[in-house]
């Protein structure tokens, strides 16, 4: 009986602590694991929110379907891939209405790639470029508008190809004047000229720290693929590291969030969606701690001071954005293709 | 009463066994059947598909990261023996007994750190502008920087650095377990420094050797961080492979049949050296 008392004793006392905070837990990329994103919400709504990082979308949605239901509340999804998580029926419908796409730049809204059958089931919430970035006090900045000559013999051994496919495909594509958008099956053979003529002038592949780090320790002058995301956070100490969108175009890369359809806790994780694509949330998101990046929402312009909105290239994004085309986005047979040709390409 | 020790024996292996049969045994069939699977589409359908392995016949950068894998754990294993005997050696009889721990405790120091940091490092150590190269340029040795870091020669250095550490406690674990008067009676019968090594102390000590061997075999041949960090993808090795195979497509099956590849050469490299395999000299 005492032992009974004392256990009683201990849950009343215990069970405050233990339900004091609703949790709320995500699916993310790197980003937004930035306190300074995550904790003024977290204040707000007095929840705790979990954040899981991942890389590679087939990762995420293998994890999504070992979980028991209701594990996740949020997905974070590359822009182009949103639609394997609806078919999946992974994805919630949200609300349109309730979200303020119409102050989004307007190319970066995507609503066929959020959406399906006239329903909504993400949103974009940054953008950036799959481009070219160099240190210009190492190349000939004239050079980096055309992508012929970045992969030149001029700089032979001097550059790095970022380690995604889609992206780096992309911009061969865009040097061979094809469209994103028409890569196909048979164009591949064409592009593969492209990859071997870059992968041989290239000193290495890399993923996004081992890129950064040739960059900014002189191993290489030139990242095919790096962008805004790899340069800005080290603007402030290395101005010299630059990027540009050369004139055959760039690569655009865009990440969309959503409310997964076994959450138990839609309405929260709605609102937490809702706080990522506000100004304020945009603004903590788009120099996150891990990579910098344009917010989808346009208004997070006014909480951005002048230095951050020139290291984003704020004001050229008009530009940028009419000159730049979304990542390929392949069906599956021509996706295995595609990824068969790079894997060719990076063991030659 | 032998019935009754024989369950005591079992009560007392039974959770080493059912730890096996649920980390290892289980696992394994899973990835064994899931081997035989298929990807249609983005959906996994169950079934017994040799597939999966006729892909790696016939896709070339398949075959070729099951040779590169090979070829650098080879080299490293052998490259790592080379340096760690003299190592474990010089502590196990040139070190005085006193100092003998914290030889080995500066011998395993670089376990402390991060491996990823550690992979990092190195690629600073070897880059252009790195230590290495300065080192050279300032000696007059070379005129310009020489590639070293994205190379092979970075990936097995990274490697050795770190597997150099495990097989100087396995030789150094082997060789002071072994009696002075073998060496004495070695050279009371005429054996100069070289044939008593050669003839005594190698034989020995190859079961230290061969378990050290062993196990920088299996860490090295699955290893995905350190090719991919110091490597620079300039050539692909199974784990690499696995990886993307996993990271956008999903692609199970495929990887399971990769895995299953990455056991069997660990299966025959264990039994290549099963007959001097010494776990317990660890």
């Amino acid at each position: 009986m005492k032992k009974l008392t004392f256990a009683l004793l201990g849950s009343t006392c215990l069970a405050p602590a233990a339900m004091a905070q609703e949790e709320l837990n995500a699916l993310v990329w790197c980003d937004h694991t930035d306190p300074a994103l995550i904790e003024p919400f977290e204040e707000a709504h007095g929840v705790k929110v979990n954040l899981r990082e991942y890389e590679g979308t087939g990762a995420a949605l293998a994890l999504l379907e070992q979980s028991r239901p209701g594990d996740w509340d949020v997905l974070v999804i590359d822009g182009i891939d949103v639609f394997r998580a609806v078919d999946a029926g992974l994805l919630a419908e949200i609300p349109a209405d309730q979200l303020p796409t119409g102050d989004f730049f307007p190319e970066v809204v995507m609503a066929e790639n959020n959406g399906a059958d006239g329903k909504t089931y993400a949103v974009t919430e940054k953008f950036g470029y799959n481009t070219i970035s160099y240190n210009s006090d190492k190349v000939d900045p004239a050079d980096m508008e055309d992508l012929t000559k970045v992969w030149s013999e001029k700089y032979d051994g001097r550059l790095t190809i970022y380690d995604y496919y889609l992206p780096v495909m992309g911009l061969a594509a865009m040097s061979a004047g094809i469209d994103t958008a028409d890569i196909s099956a048979d164009t591949l053979e064409e592009l593969g000229t492209v990859l071997t003529d870059m992968r041989g002038r290239a000193a290495s592949v890399a993923g996004v720290v081992a890129s950064q780090t040739a960059l900014a320790t002189g191993e290489v002058d030139i990242v095919v693929g790096g962008g805004e995301w790899l340069t800005a956070v080290l603007a402030e100490e290395q101005p010299e590291l630059t990027w540009t969108i050369p004139e055959q175009g760039a690569v655009r890369w865009a990440q969309s969030i959503g409310v997964l359809a076994d959450s138990e806790k839609p309405d929260l994780a709605l609102e937490f969606v809702k706080y990522i694509v506000s100004p304020e949330g945009q603004a903590r998101l788009a120099t996150s701690s891990c990579f910098w990046g344009m917010p989808a929402n346009a208004e997070a312009g006014a909480h951005l001071s002048d230095a951050q909105k020139a290291v984003l290239r704020w004001d050229d994004q008009p530009d940028y954005l009419a000159r730049t085309q979304l990542y390929p986005a392949p069906d599956i047979d021509l996706d295995i293709e595609m990824q068969d040709l790079w894997l060719e390409t990076l063991s030659q | 009463m032998i019935a009754r020790d024989t369950l005591k024996g079992w009560g007392f292996v039974a959770p080493a066994l059912l730890w096996t049969l649920a980390f290892f045994v289980v696992p394994f069939v899973v990835m064994g059947a899931m081997s035989l699977a298929t990807l249609e589409g983005r959906t996994l359908v169950w079934g017994f598909s040799l597939a999966n392995y006729a892909e790696l016949a016939q896709k070339a950068y398949l075959w070729r990261a099951v040779l590169v894998s090979l070829e650098i754990t080879l080299t490293v294993t052998v490259l790592s023996i080379l340096l760690a005997y003299p190592l474990a050696w010089i502590i196990a009889f040139r070190v005085p007994p006193r100092w003998q721990r914290l030889a080995l405790l500066l011998a395993i120091l670089p376990f402390w750190t991060s491996y990823v940091v550690r992979s990092y490092a190195w690629l600073l150590v070897l880059s252009r502008e790195g230590v290495v190269n300065k080192a050279l340029m300032t000696l007059g040795l070379i005129a310009e920087p020489i590639t070293l870091a994205n190379t092979r020669i970075a990936t097995v250095t990274g490697f050795v650095h770190f597997f150099v550490m495990l097989l100087t406690l396995t030789i150094f674990a082997n060789l002071i377990q072994l009696s002075p008067n073998y060496r004495r009676a070695a050279m009371d019968l005429g054996a100069n420094a070289f044939q008593t090594f050669r003839h005594v102390i190698l034989p020995l000590t190859l079961p230290g050797i061969v378990t050290g061997a062993f196990l920088t075999f299996v860490l090295c041949i699955g290893d995905y961080i350190t090719p991919q960090i110091l490597g620079g993808n300039n050539e692909l090795t199974v784990p690499q492979v696995i990886m993307v195979q996993l990271g956008r497509r999903a692609d199970f099956p495929l990887a399971s049949a990769l895995a299953i590849v990455l056991m069997g050469l660990v299966t025959l490299a264990y039994l290549g050296c099963a007959r001097w395999l010494r776990l317990d000299r660890i």
